[in-house]
């Protein structure tokens, strides 16, 4: 049966200068989309636009700097706001295979984004400002389960401290990596993210890849998943962490589980998911054994007694509608650590319409799970991570005055390594060697350089809080955790400022 | 004495090593002059080999007992001050047991004039060789070791 | 009276206290020449003080000093303190009419205890049960503010020079042991009366030269164990942190200084294991107790008084001995104004507090 004529436009064209270009094919070798093709007898190159992801792989490695590749636009159609081009695509493409439209990454659609609707204090005349350059300044961050108080004995030598403390992640910048699987990114990636955690003093997380045998190592600096399928989870995994994960839902998809295409399932992944060579691992939607707030809390318990209570649990959530009462309950149900994904929160895969549908931004839900632990006297008893597209430092820092304790990050680290956010890692072709797992594309992330990226992110990111702190007269970052006094709106509804729980700007 | 290695783990078969080499043996050394308007265009001496998905550049690994500096008929091999193994293209008479000899096959003829040859010099001038400045994923290293 | 929005006060300003260790009582003369003497570091628009042992005849009653807009904000508060109280004495705070303070509200002093039933009822202590008195006086009687609250001690505060303040409520009739006083420079509001330091809760009063720039969340902290922070200024959680930490924690008084001035971690690391330890677990656990920013404050309390500097000392401390008194104060002439001759002064260290203690502790 002849195949259907696809009506689809391409996504992007492809222009290249013929008086920079010199016909060296770096262009035609590094497009894993095959975007770019040499013509032996005309010794020029050539593009088959309907190929091309506009991953701008070759614009960046292109010694002339002869291409640009940039999105379409349609001439021939009408402007129209309701039907965007977009919109008329993916309805083609459904047409054309009947199935369900997947992306990667987190939403690019134009909700507000609250971040950019705050700023911050800075102290001056009345309380001196801090240069972190030259004065102590703070980051040190601690994670886990806090007592309201403690107990003492109170000796002829001085006090001596009686309660033990529920164990707790230490922290020397409150940023940690998010929740990447092996097998949605490469082991290379896995390996940078492991050795940048270690030298910056901080941690990574598995996401529910399982944990290769030869991360072991980076064991004390690793946050092993718990998710719905369960992958990997077996007694040494469990042994080894720093801390476990219990992963409720993601931010990029609420309410399913993970996706990691067939054909990212290699020999390697085989292994470590411990499933077949080639099979689609589709974790279920819920844990098949959390059907309520009360097998939540068996789990955390179960983990907690298989480890011996020696390490904190943490439970992830997506951030929905009452995100505030679902915290509550995970907080009672014993877990130390609560992560709250927001709506921008990247992927593998997840289909179109839930990435972009489904879930609310962080910054709302963090204030409001913040503000109702508060409300309820038990904020001490779990730490909170934020996560969903952060993507510099003064977004870490206003998480923090709106209450959280630590800032996941994921989008923003891969970007670091060369990610453009084309929005296509569920084709396991990435041809910036991240979201693969095809032999020769997996060379492209060098582990050596991978984790120079990352800490050098972790380290600027790091100072530039430092400055900010400084500006505001603080020298600890105790003092801005919850510190909401510090930020104003600008440019929001007065129900958005009520939920933020901060002032506008001039008041 | 420092050379150039290869790591094929972290090579990625783009080739730049190549054009930077030809780039830094042209007349102009600007990239699109030497490709465009150079005739005839400079050598690459530099060569990335390719199998499946191994790929991984070879050159000159000048050898402190060099088997084509033995050979050479006419001197136009030597070693120079630094210990690297230069070639002379005046005293080349384009007989090429060099290349025969080479266990590395990194010696190349120059296939128009079907007599001189092209070898790594390790860019004099240059604090580092260019094919290593510009590998992206740093496949190519320049630093010593000990010679087994 | 109530402020609409959040304008926070800036504690810019002076303080001074002393305390008369063998128990010796003397008149407010000294402490008004001292105060006076920093004149320049206030601008008239606050300055109060707090005594200790002031009461003598009623030192086994809740000395409740209050202050009222209006007739109908005092009916509504004492229809209140009758439900929940015995009250033994009540009168007015004596004053002088002064030309410096003007306006003056309704200003009230009552001595009682609570209703024993109705405190147990509740399953409260006598102190608890004062702090919620306090806390829902503040917080909902409109045109009520309670200035002190605890036994045989009282504050008094106004808007004014502190000197001026001092000779409006008569200081020079009253005796104790301890006296700390507070004059202030305030960047926003026009004067509030009650927004003059020292800052109370039962027998613990605070005198602050500073900003808190945690106080956003130090507010939130004490929030979650029932405090209300009604008096638009970051002194207020200097005041409540003190009583969480010592009365109902039962930390000493050190310890709650490590809360709200921490020890840096890099000093904690050279530590002695146990202290380490004993630290670190502190700062993970009260870490929102932290007090950032400058601050210089003065915690006078029924049995001593403590001078605090904050962790990197941006405002100045001076202490000072003589024998039996222990002087504190921003700077060392509000000292020598009052006693020329001294055994021995020094400026005490970022985070390090000064504790002078009755000799003859009250129970």
């Amino acid at each position: 049966m002849a195949k259907v004529k696809s009506y689809i436009p391409s996504d992007f064209n492809i222009e290249r200068d013929p008086d920079k270009c010199i016909a060296c094919q770096v262009c035609v070798r590094q497009c894993s989309y095959e975007a770019h093709i040499y013509d032996t007898e005309e010794d020029a190159v050539n593009a088959d636009e309907s190929k091309c992801i506009g991953c701008q792989r070759c614009t960046v490695f292109c010694p002339t700097e002869a291409l640009t590749v940039g999105p379409t636009s349609n001439p021939n159609q009408k402007a129209n706001v309701h039907w965007t081009e977009k919109e008329i695509k993916r309805v083609l493409k459904q047409a054309e295979t009947g199935g369900v439209l997947l992306t990667g990454m987190g939403t690019d659609k134009p909700y507000p984004i609250y971040w950019d609707h705050m700023v911050l204090n800075a102290s001056q005349v009345t309380n001196p400002s801090i240069d972190p350059l030259r004065e102590p300044m703070e980051l040190r961050t601690y994670l886990g389960r806090k007592p309201d108080m403690l107990q003492f004995k109170f000796k002829d030598d001085g006090p001596s401290l009686e309660t033990i403390l529920a164990p707790q992640l230490k922290l020397e910048t409150p940023i940690l990596f998010s929740a990447i699987s092996y097998g949605a990114v490469s082991y290379n990636v896995c390996e940078s993210m492991a050795k940048a955690s270690k030298a910056a003093g901080t941690f990574w997380n598995t996401g529910e890849g399982g944990l290769h045998k030869n991360l072991y190592q980076y064991g004390n600096n690793t946050i092993v998943q718990v998710a719905s399928g369960r992958f990997g989870v077996d007694k040494s995994y469990l042994d080894v962490a720093a801390a476990l994960e219990i992963k409720i839902g993601q931010g990029a998809k609420p309410g399913i589980g993970g996706h990691l295409p067939g054909e990212k399932v290699t020999e390697a992944i085989s292994q470590t998911r411990m499933i077949p060579v080639g099979t689609d691992a589709i974790s279920p939607a819920p844990h098949h054994d959390i059907y309520s707030i009360e097998d939540l809390s068996q789990l955390i318990y179960a983990l907690k007694e298989a480890t011996n209570y020696t390490k904190p649990v943490c439970v992830k959530i997506a951030a929905v509608h009452n995100s505030a009462a679902i915290a509550s309950g995970i907080v009672r149900a014993g877990a130390d650590i609560i992560a709250i994904d927001g709506i921008r929160g990247g992927t593998g895969a997840a289909p179109t319409v839930i990435r972009d549908n489904v879930g609310i931004p962080i910054e709302l839900a963090l204030a409001a799970v913040d503000q109702r632990l508060r409300d309820e006297g038990i904020r001490n008893q779990a730490s909170i991570i934020a996560a969903g597209g952060f993507r510099n430092s003064a977004d870490v820092v206003k998480a923090i005055a709106l209450g959280a304790d630590a800032v996941y990050i994921a989008t923003a680290a891969l970007v670091a390594i060369g990610c453009t956010v084309c929005q296509k890692c569920y084709t396991g072709k990435c041809p910036w060697g991240i979201t693969t797992q095809h032999p020769q594309l997996i060379k492209r992330i060098n582990p050596d350089i991978a984790t120079e990226r990352l800490t050098n992110l972790l380290r600027g990111w790091s100072l530039e809080i430092k400055e900010m702190l400084g500006g505001m007269g603080i020298n600890a970052i105790e003092s801005l955790r919850g510190n909401r006094l510090h930020l104003r709106g600008i440019g929001l509804t007065d129900t958005e400022l009520d939920i933020l729980g901060i002032l506008p700007a001039g008041r | 004495m420092k050379k150039v290695y290869s790591k094929e783990e972290f090579c990625i078969g783009c080739h730049l090593c190549e054009i930077h080499c030809l780039v830094q043996h042209s007349k102009s050394k600007d990239i699109i002059k030497a490709f465009k308007k150079e005739f005839p265009r400079a050598l690459k001496r530099v060569h990335v080999k390719e199998k499946g998905h191994l790929t991984f550049a070879v050159q000159c690994r000048h050898c402190s007992d060099a088997p084509c500096v033995a050979a050479c008929l006419t001197g136009a091999m030597s070693k120079d001050e630094r210990g690297a193994v230069i070639h002379d293209p005046d005293k080349c008479i384009g007989c090429f047991t060099c290349i025969m000899v080479c266990p590395f096959g990194a010696i190349q003829p120059d296939k128009r004039t079907k007599r001189i040859v092209a070898k790594c010099d390790l860019c004099p001038g240059e604090e580092t060789p260019v094919c290593v400045v510009h590998c992206p994923n740093r496949a190519l290293v320049y630093e010593e070791r000990k010679e087994k | 009276m109530r402020l609409k929005s959040f304008e926070k006060d800036i504690s810019g300003c002076s303080l001074t206290g002393f305390i008369h260790q063998d128990g010796r009582r003397v008149t407010g003369e000294d402490i008004m020449k001292s105060i006076a003497c920093m004149h320049d570091r206030s601008n008239g628009l606050g300055g109060g003080f707090a005594a200790y042992g002031i009461y003598p005849d009623f030192k086994d009653h809740y000395a409740l000093h209050l202050l009222y807009d209006s007739m109908k904000s005092k009916e509504e508060t004492e229809h209140y303190l009758n439900q929940n109280f015995l009250i033994d004495m009540e009168e007015k705070i004596p004053t002088r009419k002064t030309p410096a303070i003007k306006n003056p509200p309704i200003l009230w002093r009552y001595f009682l205890n609570p209703k024993r039933e109705t405190r147990e009822e509740a399953g409260l202590s006598d102190d608890d049960f004062v702090v919620n008195a306090v806390m829902k006086i503040n917080s909902e009687m409109d045109g009520a503010f309670v200035m002190s609250s605890g036994k045989n001690m009282g504050a008094f505060k106004a808007v004014g020079f502190p000197e001026e303040v001092g000779e409006f409520y008569r200081l020079e009739e009253y005796k104790a042991w301890t006296w700390i006083a507070h004059g202030r420079f305030p960047t926003n509001t026009p004067g509030w009366w009650g927004g003059a330091h020292p800052f109370t809760l039962l027998d613990r009063a605070i005198v602050h030269n500073g900003e808190i720039s945690s106080y956003g969340i130090n507010k939130r902290y004490l929030e979650m164990f029932g405090y209300k922070c009604t008096l638009m200024t970051d002194t207020e959680v200097m005041a409540y942190l003190f009583d969480l930490l010592l009365r109902r924690h039962k930390l000493s008084i050190p310890l709650a200084c490590k809360i709200l001035a921490a020890p840096f971690w890099t000093d904690i690391e050279r530590m002695e294991p146990r202290e380490q330890e004993l630290m670190r677990v502190l700062r993970i656990v009260y870490g929102s107790g932290l007090a950032n920013g400058p601050f210089a404050i003065l915690l006078g309390h029924s049995n001593g008084l403590v001078g605090l500097n904050d962790r990197v000392k941006l405002r100045p401390l001076v202490v000072a001995r003589k024998n039996e008194t222990v002087y504190m104060s921003s700077e060392e002439s509000g000292i020598r104004e009052i006693c020329p001759e001294l055994d021995e002064v020094w400026a005490p260290k970022a985070g390090e507090p000064v504790i002078a203690e009755l000799k003859n502790k009250n129970i």
